[in-house]
């Protein structure tokens, strides 16, 4: 019998495979190294955005922030490389820096003031959209050269997919996240939150800690999110990225995870990124669907996702009661 | 091992602790026993680390200790197993097991490791589960015995239970014991808290009472009898209100007949069965958890629909509990912390909610209508609050069920549905709601008391329907209202009558 936690995740990838055969009956072509390489690198940065919302929604939390924190970043990184002599390297470094303490700060807020992480971060979202605009009202290329090496850089793999940096900087995330969830004791920690904050005190869970450790990685995770947004499109522009925190929510559902928290996977979050990103890419295949159907296919995996979420937890309730008996 | 000496703690308005004494063998099961706020849970909270004492010291093997912390407490060699578990559902039982002190290589938990860790802490116990699946997939008492392997692997020396059996089954409160008895042959010593006086005087070595925050007896469980016990925690005798009633069972009183139920049920669920209830009468509903008593509740009170209900005037609708209440219907549901209050509210709110809810939102009851309901039901109940503000989640379950009780009495109905009005409540609060019970029916109410305890049913039930395999199986009435006649209708129905 198989453990009821993994049935999601299944169910993520069974949708996930029922999607690529779909795609390859239809389009044989779509079944190539391009189409995948293509599909890693315009999902890298809701990939690893994706990745650290995982681990805030694991913990029962919510972060509304990421998507105004890329598009800071965008602006962010642009502006510096404009303005100052600096290194690429050390404005990600400063970067990385600026956006965790962020995080680090919702994080604190929400624990110290016991408030709903919706409304903290829902504060956060506005001050780093606003923050983006003091930067700069416009769109502001980087044409710095060591920002276009990194732009071009890429494995070509067999049949002429390339296989860019910013898709295995994506891939390494999605690595990293599910080592750090599955495998170490923050990330049991972040569990216990999820499974309820006033046990996770009991069982020896330093709360505060936590909760600051949570919302600083998924601010990292936005930071790198912001620097890959920003190397693929070669600009910043305080206006990007509007709503990507919502997309980032949704492929966290879709790869299975429980919106109030406690049970998930990060891997199943990358196959929800995927899931999306291939219908995306049969929409572009078949050209005379409107881009919006990605929305409508979206919204009904969600639906069906909360909706099989519920049904396994009257299963389990069920046999709860009849063992009971 | 652990001493207490003059144990000292003060809340504001009252002196929870004062001057106790309490001392643990190692090997030993102690019961620590007392009424609601006795001061049983607030000596607990000082051995957790939970409240710092205000004065006196604890000692354990010798050494003074003051722990600030649970985890603190749980290092030094105190730890706890309380009524809800305290373990995380969505966790494996190895993760719950193992939680904090994982094994881990270059900052990664070994997954293998850990599961055999797992195992090895739950051999002990004779517990033979797959320690990698959910702990929610198990039953309340296997996360019991997790729990309770937890807390000795952190801990070690003294093992506090807290109402430990609250929400198990007889044949699952015989395995805890025998886990406990293991753990008493290890040699540790066991603080045991619990309301059931049997389960108290078949697990303890000795016993300890508290009442109103002071020591008032410590005796080997051999030198107590129940009575003495009782007397002890309540200070008074409490023998008078069971025997006050059993004479009234020797005539079957003939009462006028105010509600008749038809076919209420659906196959499956339980039923169907029919029901008739006369004015001030107490029908006991008893049955085993699961055999369909407090779904029987449901369908009187328009939680279900099935079945068709009357009274003189003619058929009353009671499809939903919304028109239930408007015919006069009460339902104070077994688990009141999810069903029955909403803790945040204040006494007062609680009280007039029912009432609010049948005067519609657009007419607000004057604060001044709700403030002379809580009060007059404060007194008349005996509900201890400071005031009529205070959260109803910051009282005791027995003062939290007669909030409940004091909303329905408000609606002033003609028939109350009690599922388990007593459970988890202690002996005096206990006795004030029997006492209660009667008032009521003195008033001319009917009721409907549903009770896995059978002294209970014994002492208020006019008539005594027995549930079994979700059908209503036996009537018992006058005087064959005991215990034993009742037990035999719940182990074999076909000996006794059928069900009217």
């Amino acid at each position: 019998m198989t453990n009821p936690r993994l049935l999601p995740l299944y169910a993520t990838i069974a949708i996930f495979l029922v999607a690529c055969v779909i795609c390859y009956a239809q389009f044989p072509y779509m079944a190539s190294t391009r189409v995948l390489g293509n599909l890693l690198t315009d999902n890298a940065y809701l990939g690893i955005v994706a990745v650290g919302m995982t681990v805030v929604i694991l913990s029962g939390g919510i972060d509304l922030s990421v998507g105004s924190v890329i598009a800071f970043s965008g602006v962010f990184i642009a502006v510096l490389l404009r303005d100052t002599g600096l290194h690429p390297l050390v404005v990600f470094a400063l970067l990385l820096v600026v956006t965790t303490a962020f995080g680090a700060a919702m994080g604190g807020l929400i624990h110290v003031l016991e408030m709903p992480a919706f409304i903290v971060t829902l504060a956060g979202m506005f001050l780093a959209r606003g923050a983006a605009y003091m930067l700069t009202i416009d769109s502001v290329p980087i044409d710095d050269p060591f920002f276009t090496m990194l732009q071009k850089a890429y494995y070509l793999m067999p049949g002429k997919g390339r296989l860019t940096l910013i898709g295995v900087v994506m891939l390494l995330s999605v690595v990293a996240g599910m080592v750090i969830a599955h495998r170490t004791r923050f990330g049991s920690s972040v569990f216990a939150l999820g499974g309820g904050v006033q046990t996770a005190r009991l069982m020896g869970v330093k709360v505060g800690r936590t909760t600051v450790g949570i919302y600083a990685f998924s601010g990292f995770m936005a930071g790198l999110s912001g620097i890959v947004f920003a190397i693929y499109t070669g600009s910043g522009y305080p206006l990007a990225t509007v709503g990507t925190e919502l997309t980032a929510i949704a492929a966290v559902v879709i790869g299975g995870a429980i919106l109030t928290g406690g049970a998930g996977y990060v891997f199943g979050t990358l196959i929800g990124v995927l899931t999306m990103g291939l219908i995306q890419t049969y929409i572009v295949f078949d050209g005379t669907l409107s881009s919006w159907w990605t929305k409508i296919v979206i919204g009904g995996l969600l639906l069906m996702f909360i909706v099989l979420q519920k049904g396994l937890l009257r299963l389990s309730t069920a046999r709860l009661a009849g063992g009971a008996a | 091992m652990l001493t207490i000496r003059s144990l000292t703690k003060r809340f504001p308005g009252t002196l929870a602790l004062d001057d106790v004494r309490f001392d643990l063998r190692a090997g030993e099961v102690h019961a620590l026993l007392g009424e609601n706020g006795a001061g049983k849970s607030t000596l607990i909270k000082c051995l957790t680390g939970a409240y710092r004492p205000d004065g006196g010291e604890i000692r354990l093997d010798g050494a003074k200790i003051a722990p600030r912390s649970t985890s603190e407490a749980q290092e030094l060699g105190i730890g706890t197993v309380y009524q809800e578990v305290n373990l995380l559902p969505n966790l494996t039982v190895a993760q719950n097991l193992c939680f904090g002190r994982e094994p881990r290589r270059a900052g990664m938990i070994r997954t293998r490791a850990m599961t055999r860790a797992a195992q090895d802490m739950l051999d002990p116990y004779g517990l033979d589960i797959d320690v990698t699946r959910d702990l929610g997939h198990y039953s309340v008492a296997i996360r019991q015995i997790v729990a309770i392997a937890r807390a000795v692997a952190l801990s070690g020396k003294v093992l506090i239970l807290d109402e430990p059996t609250a929400s198990l089954d007889a044949r699952e409160v015989k395995m805890l014991f025998d886990v406990v008895r293991g753990l008493k042959a290890r040699g540790l010593g066991i603080v045991f808290v619990s309301h059931f006086l049997d389960q108290v005087f078949d697990l303890s070595d000795r016993v300890t009472v508290l009442r109103n925050g002071r020591h008032i007896v410590t005796e080997d469980i051999a030198a107590l009898d129940r009575l003495s016990l009782i007397e002890h925690m309540l200070g008074h005798a409490l023998e008078t209100e069971v025997a006050d009633h059993a004479t009234s069972h020797d005539a079957v009183i003939a009462r006028p007949e105010m509600l008749t139920f038809r076919g209420m049920g659906r196959a499956g669920v339980v039923g169907p069965f029919d029901l008739d209830v006369g004015q001030g009468e107490v029908v006991g509903l008893a049955g085993l958890l699961g055999s369909g008593r407090t779904e029987s509740a449901e369908y009187l009170f328009g939680l279900r629909s099935g079945g068709t209900a009357e009274d003189i005037k003619g058929p009353i609708p009671i499809d939903t509990p919304r028109k239930a209440i408007a015919a006069g219907f009460g339902f104070a549901p077994e688990d009141r912390k999810t069903d029955g209050i909403v803790a945040e509210l204040s006494v007062r709110e609680n009280i007039a909610l029912a009432l609010q809810a049948r005067r519609g939102w657009a007419r607000p009851m004057p604060r001044a209508e709700q403030q002379r309901l809580a009060r007059m039901y404060i007194e008349r109940l005996d509900i201890r609050t400071s005031d009529a503000e205070k959260a109803v989640g910051d009282l005791s379950g027995g003062n939290q069920q007669k909030v409940v009780l004091a909303r329905w009495l408000a609606m002033n109905p003609r028939f109350l549905i009690l599922d388990e009005p007593t459970r988890g409540i202690d002996v005096g609060a206990h006795a004030e709601i029997l006492r209660l019970i009667h008032e009521l029916v003195g008033e001319g109410m009917s009721l409907l008391v549903i009770s896995s305890e059978l002294d209970e049913l014994i002492a208020v039930a006019d008539r005594v329907i027995v549930v079994r395999d979700r059908a209503h199986v036996a009537e018992l009435t006058g005087a064959e209202i005991r215990a034993d006649t009742i037990v035999r209708a719940i182990a074999r129905h076909d000996e006794i009558g059928e069900v009217a």
